[in-house]
């Protein structure tokens, strides 16, 4: 259990989230959506522990995230970063496999656990013919998948992903919610940051709106997900998608 | 590529014979063995063991501190132009040198006075870098480089004013050279401790690769390795230049060379940078004291001349 209590997270002198109180649970998968610079990549560095609130506090399972050693933190949450530049000098594989730094430290050890769970994850994202290839050569999309195959791998009980869905075409873009929701289904804790409210409502039970000068409201996607919401999130008017307004299954 | 590895560990005791065998005095391969041996003549004796060996293992310490340094540098500062000079610890060892030689105090102070600039310079570059949250690296490229160039307006002004009797030393010192080295084990010992301690982290620099938040997010005291790798490099750096001066170029080619040949995962490129660099230095300075014998070059001058070319043949082949 993940919980946020009071915190309040600003940007230079703009308030971001005022006194946030949230408590993500095991099994649960969370959609955070909210405009651009509405605070979702602060909270998510927050909730990682990588940055201190301005105000409050954040546990995991009752233990305060700073009162925890690095190492110990890595096996329980992991965090798909929203930009990474990285010339990166091997394989994908090879990339993929750093996610498994938490739980190998030998340098010289053959990880055979770690790999076979490696090729697993790069399977399930349509990253198999692209395992031996440089990680540098890989298309904007690709790279995508297999920054996310290497957060998978790390094996964390909780996962937090900075726009998981970022370069992807359609057909990924399921293949990546269905995993995620896939992961909560087995009892891991999920927060996602979303672009787009169709996802979070096919595949997110809650969802935590991110609206300006530090407003949050969360609660269940089906509550949350309304027009009227959605149209003070974004400040914009909203239709129901017409006909062609398609979202993968 | 498993003979790679094998064949730069294979040019250490290659490079240490060649270096033992040749000289300003020609030994046949009988005396030397003979005298490897403890045996045979007093006088070849002590060239092999008094002389030379000290001098190949002076010379392959060197090389070694400095290519560890650098392939520690280029990981730390994310730049593949950071070499050990960068830390303006081989600038501030070099005005002090080069102040205690104008001084005219004896060669051992010239060294103590070495290791106060470089302290001085390496104390300045962890003050304006280190704060509460961690390393930041672009401030140790820049206070570094600031230092350097200071320090080199220093040197430059005592080269100035120097008496023309103590310039061709002062030259020497700044171009690298290990003539005056003497005893190499203390810089053996330096060496070993570093190449223990910045490989006992590989696996965590290879993740630092990725940037320090992920490198956090994956478990990594991110703060305490860059100190662990920022103190060895110095240290290293320090080591080598009192023993060698400014020796150039070694620090910046030796991990780029073996870049470019696919050894990246620094389990690997720690100690083949070890081997590689101390292997390049004690051949560049058997160069340096055979071509032009009985005089001596700086053994700086070889290793900028060879290690050039050597880059940019690669650089060409691997394009």
């Amino acid at each position: 259990m993940l919980e946020a209590a009071g915190i309040g997270l600003s940007a230079g002198n703009r308030e971001l989230v005022r006194a946030l109180d949230l408590s993500l649970a095991p099994g649960q998968c969370w959609a955070l959506l909210g405009r651009n610079g509405s605070g979702k990549s602060s909270l998510i560095l927050a909730l990682a522990g990588l940055r201190a609130p301005q105000s409050g506090r954040v546990a995991l399972d009752g233990t305060p995230l700073a009162a925890y050693r690095r190492a110990e933190l890595a096996r329980r949450i992991a965090v798909l970063f929203q930009d990474e530049d990285t010339d990166f000098w091997g394989s994908v594989f090879d990339y993929v496999m750093l996610g498994r730094y938490p739980h190998s430290r030998s340098a010289w050890g053959r990880d055979e656990e770690g790999a076979a769970l490696a090729r697993r994850r790069l399977a399930e994202l349509d990253l198999t013919d692209r395992s031996l290839q440089a990680y540098r050569t890989l298309s904007g999309g690709e790279r995508q998948r297999a920054r996310i195959a290497q957060v998978l791998l790390q094996d964390a009980a909780v996962l937090l992903l900075d726009e998981p869905l970022q370069h992807l075409d359609l057909r990924h873009q399921g293949q990546v919610m269905r995993t995620l929701s896939g992961c909560a289904a087995d009892g891991k804790t999920v927060l996602a940051a979303l672009h787009e409210p169709g996802h979070a409502a096919r595949h997110c039970g809650f969802s935590l709106l991110l609206y300006d000068a530090g407003r949050a409201s969360l609660g269940r996607s089906s509550d949350m997900l309304t027009q009227a919401n959605l149209e003070a999130l974004y400040q914009c008017r909203l239709e129901a998608a017409a006909p062609q307004g398609f979202l993968p299954a | 590529m498993k003979t790679f590895p094998s064949l730069i560990v294979a040019l250490v005791p290659a490079s240490l014979a060649l270096a033992i065998a040749f000289g300003s005095v020609d030994l046949g391969v009988a005396q030397l063995s003979d005298a490897l041996l403890g045996r045979g003549d007093e006088i070849a004796r002590e060239i092999v063991w008094g002389v030379r060996a000290p001098r190949a293992l002076a010379g392959f310490a060197c090389g070694a501190l400095l290519a560890l340094a650098g392939a520690l540098l280029q990981v730390l500062l994310r730049n593949p132009l950071a070499d050990p000079t960068i830390l303006g610890v081989s600038g501030g060892a070099a005005a002090g040198a080069l102040a205690a030689m104008l001084l005219g105090v004896a060669a051992a102070t010239v060294n103590l006075a070495a290791l106060g600039g470089a302290a001085i310079a390496a104390g300045a570059v962890f003050a304006f870098s280190l704060s509460r949250s961690g390393w930041n690296p672009y401030r140790v490229l820049l206070t570094g480089v600031a230092l350097a160039s200071g320090f080199g307006a220093l040197v430059g002004l005592m080269l100035s004013l120097a008496p023309s009797s103590q310039l061709q030393g002062m030259l020497f010192w700044l171009l690298g050279d290990l003539s005056p080295a003497g005893d190499p084990t203390a810089a053996l010992v330096v060496l070993a401790g570093c190449t223990a301690l910045a490989f006992s982290q590989s696996a965590a620099l290879d993740v630092l690769i990725l940037g320090e938040d992920k490198a956090r997010s994956l478990g990594i005291a991110v703060k305490r390795l860059q100190s662990i790798a920022f103190g060895c490099a110095t240290v290293a750096t320090v080591a080598a230049v009192l023993l060698g001066g400014a020796i150039g170029f070694v620090g910046l080619v030796v991990p780029h060379l073996l870049r470019l040949c696919g050894v990246h995962r620094h389990a690997a490129l720690l100690p083949l940078a070890v081997c590689l660099g101390g292997s390049l230095l004690a051949l560049a300075d058997t160069l340096a004291r055979t071509v032009a014998a009985p005089a001596e070059l700086p053994v700086g001058v070889i290793t900028a001349l060879v290690g050039m070319p050597m880059l940019l043949v690669l650089l060409a082949r691997l394009r």
